[in-house]
């Protein structure tokens, strides 16, 4: 009888893992609480580095999942998972279901930036978020103002929710340093006599090519990057938002004045996340994400025999991180249950 | 503006305020700049509310001044305080409120360091002990005097007589609020609202009929920021942040500004006199100045209150302009007259800034 792997998430990890795991050929549940696949991908229009098309990927998972013929309850919370038989019990909407090993991806959350109140995101209507910006390009590139106006100048707020003792999270989120980048380029392909600027801490530029395209934002598309921290946004009598930043290379106090701030939104641990780690009294990172059983040589497993974890439910990552670590996970538990066999 | 992101913020930063049984501790400065505001507050809370307040003829300062200029070390203002809560204690009550937002300021930041590091409180219980034989209990509850009429806002709105409207028009007053930096801007939970949208001023306003408007500078000092103007040297500093928030205040068109704090509602009054004769600027209408008032003066005008009894007349910017908007009835010949009605003495009448007197 084949063993029957229980998926909570799905997301990019979570349907890869699924399609991954079933031609390994173990019976996959998949449960999703959304109605599709794909999690916070399909809030996203084109990624870095390549500006591929999010939906490219977004098929390719769709597709491989439908192959697999692996079995999805879309619409699904998990309420309650117990042990049972060496296995797990899994309360999955209206249905019971056994498994052998239960994988976790339920993935993360944006930072909310309404938890920054000095940027007043939700209170001042052309503060966005890195998510709104993308809601807009997937919506036919058209960028507006709240006057339903072409923005001329545009600032993008490096480490909203990173690297922020303010709020607590002291961690990198990765991927909003090139995401900035990408997305400032994005708007000068748009709107190319708008002026665009990045405040950033330091620009966290560790993949492949995600250095050229800083020095291409520069060179062919003209964005600027001033190296200081926005202390605060204040909105204008006409709706335009003025920004309060210290240059740091110049060594003195910057106000600016702009027609849209985009607020570059860091990674939290999903509520799905926080919730299946403390129904399973998982063990957490000091940043809440789950913690892997060993932060080199295991990081699949968890402190839990038989549940795994992949994707940046248990830390920020790049899709293309995110993929590597689902298939790690598979490799994991395929291990894991072919080594209960024997 | 989405006045719902406000509200969502707001609801984050509520805290509990006493009902009743209140301590009092009154500000050094205010006493001397604006006595008709405490005054006002005392009569508010015994006459219309009928709470039970004291103040005690033996308090003293919070060495607020002296403690953020350096001079006073800070186990001898935690010493100071102390005594201030020895005499609460003395007096059986429980409820703290100072009248001073510095004093806010200085008595959070203690109880605060106190709740971090016991031993300092064990140190300044020692201190006391030894050099006045007291001892104390701490606050059961330490509200700024702002905060008290922000929860008895809505009792005090129905007992006025008026509302923060114009009377010619019915148009609503537009205020401009300014909360003062050590009200929650080291503490946010300690303030109603919070730091970065505080709502303690705007309950007041928009109860009382008013409608508060933002403005870019809202968070900036008001020029006060003691090392600025205490320090001679930095003085320009001083008037360049209050220009700086009349600037920006200007194109919104406020018929006044509410203050919280004694040194927010000094600077921004006196320096828009001082930078009507260095530059000639006015910032209010047909060269008015922008009236700078008090909370304790706003509830006082809704509630009825003489003018000159709120010492209204202590201002540099006019404030008729503003009376005869709200239809306040007055009598400009006993603006410079005392109690006694003896005459105050009369200003200077300035180059540039109306200024009926």
């Amino acid at each position: 009888m084949k063993k029957h792997v229980f998926i909570i998430g799905g997301g990019v990890a979570g349907a890869e893992a699924a399609s991954q795991l079933v031609k390994m050929g173990f019976d996959v549940t998949l449960a999703e609480k959304e109605t599709q696949i794909g999690g916070k991908l399909n809030q996203w229009d084109r990624l870095f580095p390549s500006k591929r098309k999010a939906a490219e990927v977004l098929d390719f998972i769709n597709k491989n999942l439908v192959d697999s013929k692996a079995r999805v309850l879309f619409n699904t919370e998990i309420s309650k998972i117990s042990k049972q038989n060496g296995g797990y019990k899994i309360y999955a909407g209206i249905e019971e279901c056994t498994a052998d090993a239960i994988l976790i991806s339920t993935g993360y959350d944006v930072f909310n930036a309404r938890i920054k109140e000095e940027y007043g995101y939700g209170i001042y209507e052309n503060v966005i978020t890195s998510v709104d910006l993308e809601e807009m390009f997937r919506n036919g590139n058209k960028i507006f103002n709240s006057n339903k106006e072409e923005p001329k100048r545009i600032g993008f707020v490096h480490c909203v929710g990173s690297r922020d003792e303010k709020v607590g999270n002291h961690y990198c989120s990765q991927v909003c340093c090139v995401t900035a980048v990408k997305q400032a380029m994005e708007v000068k392909e748009i709107l190319p006599r708008a002026e665009v600027y990045c405040f950033y801490m330091d620009l966290r530029m560790f993949g492949l090519q995600f250095e050229d395209l800083y020095r291409e934002s520069q060179e062919k598309w003209g964005v600027n990057f001033i190296r200081g921290r926005v202390s605060e946004a204040a909105e204008n009598i006409d709706g335009t938002i003025l920004i309060k930043v210290e240059d740091t290379l110049a060594g003195r106090p910057l106000k600016m004045k702009v027609d849209l701030l985009v607020l570059m939104v860091g990674f939290v641990p999903s509520a799905g996340t926080t919730e299946i780690g403390k129904m399973l009294n998982l063990d957490l990172t000091p940043e809440n994400f789950l913690k892997p059983a060993d932060e080199h040589l295991d990081t699949s497993s968890t402190n839990l025999k038989g549940v795994f974890i992949a994707g940046t439910c248990k830390s920020p990552k790049t899709i293309a991180d995110t993929f590597a670590d689902a298939r790690a996970a598979t490799l994991k538990i395929k291990e894991f249950l072919e080594g209960s066999e024997k | 503006m989405i006045i719902e992101g406000k509200k969502t913020v707001w609801s984050q930063y509520q805290k509990n305020i006493a009902g009743d049984h209140y301590f009092y501790i009154r500000s050094c400065i205010r006493q001397n700049l604006f006595p008709g505001s405490e005054t006002a507050f005392m009569r508010i809370m015994q006459q219309e509310l009928g709470k039970d307040i004291f103040e005690d003829a033996n308090h003293t300062t919070c060495t607020g001044i002296g403690y953020h200029t350096d001079i006073v070390p800070i186990e001898t203002t935690m010493t100071v305080v102390a005594r201030l809560f020895a005499l609460m204690t003395e007096r059986g009550y429980e409820n703290m409120i100072t009248s001073c937002i510095t004093s806010f300021g200085v008595l959070s930041e203690i109880l605060e360091t106190w709740k971090e590091f016991p031993e300092t409180e064990a140190r300044t219980r020692d201190f006391l002990k030894k050099a006045t034989g007291r001892e104390f209990k701490v606050p059961k509850d330490m509200a700024h005097a702002s905060d008290i009429i922000y929860k008895f806002r809505k009792e005090i709105g129905e007992k006025g007589i008026r509302k923060l409207i114009n009377a010619k028009t019915g148009e609503k007053l537009r205020v401009v609020e300014h909360i003062g930096c050590h009200y929650s801007k080291m503490f946010p939970q300690k303030g109603v609202g919070g730091a970065e949208f505080p709502y303690v001023l705007i309950g007041m306003i928009e109860d009382w009929g008013g409608e508060v408007v933002d403005y870019p500078e809202r968070r900036h000092c008001c020029g006060f920021g003691f090392r600025q103007y205490f320090i001679k040297a930095n003085r320009g500093f001083s008037i360049a942040c209050s220009k700086k928030k009349f600037e920006s205040m200007k194109p919104f068109k406020p018929d006044f500004i509410i203050t919280n704090c004694p040194g927010c509602n000094y600077f921004l009054d006196r320096w828009q006199y001082v930078i009507s004769e260095m530059e000639g600027k006015t910032y209010g209408e047909d060269q008015n100045g922008i009236p700078v008032l008090t909370y304790e003066e706003v509830a006082g005008l809704v509630l009825g209150y003489d003018p000159w009894d709120l010492g209204m007349q202590m201002h540099q910017v006019g404030v008729e302009p503003l009376l005869d908007k709200m239809g306040v009835e007055f009598d400009p010949a006993k603006k410079f007259l005392g109690k006694n009605g003896n005459s105050l003495g009369v200003p200077e009448k300035p180059n540039v800034l109306n200024f009926c007197c």
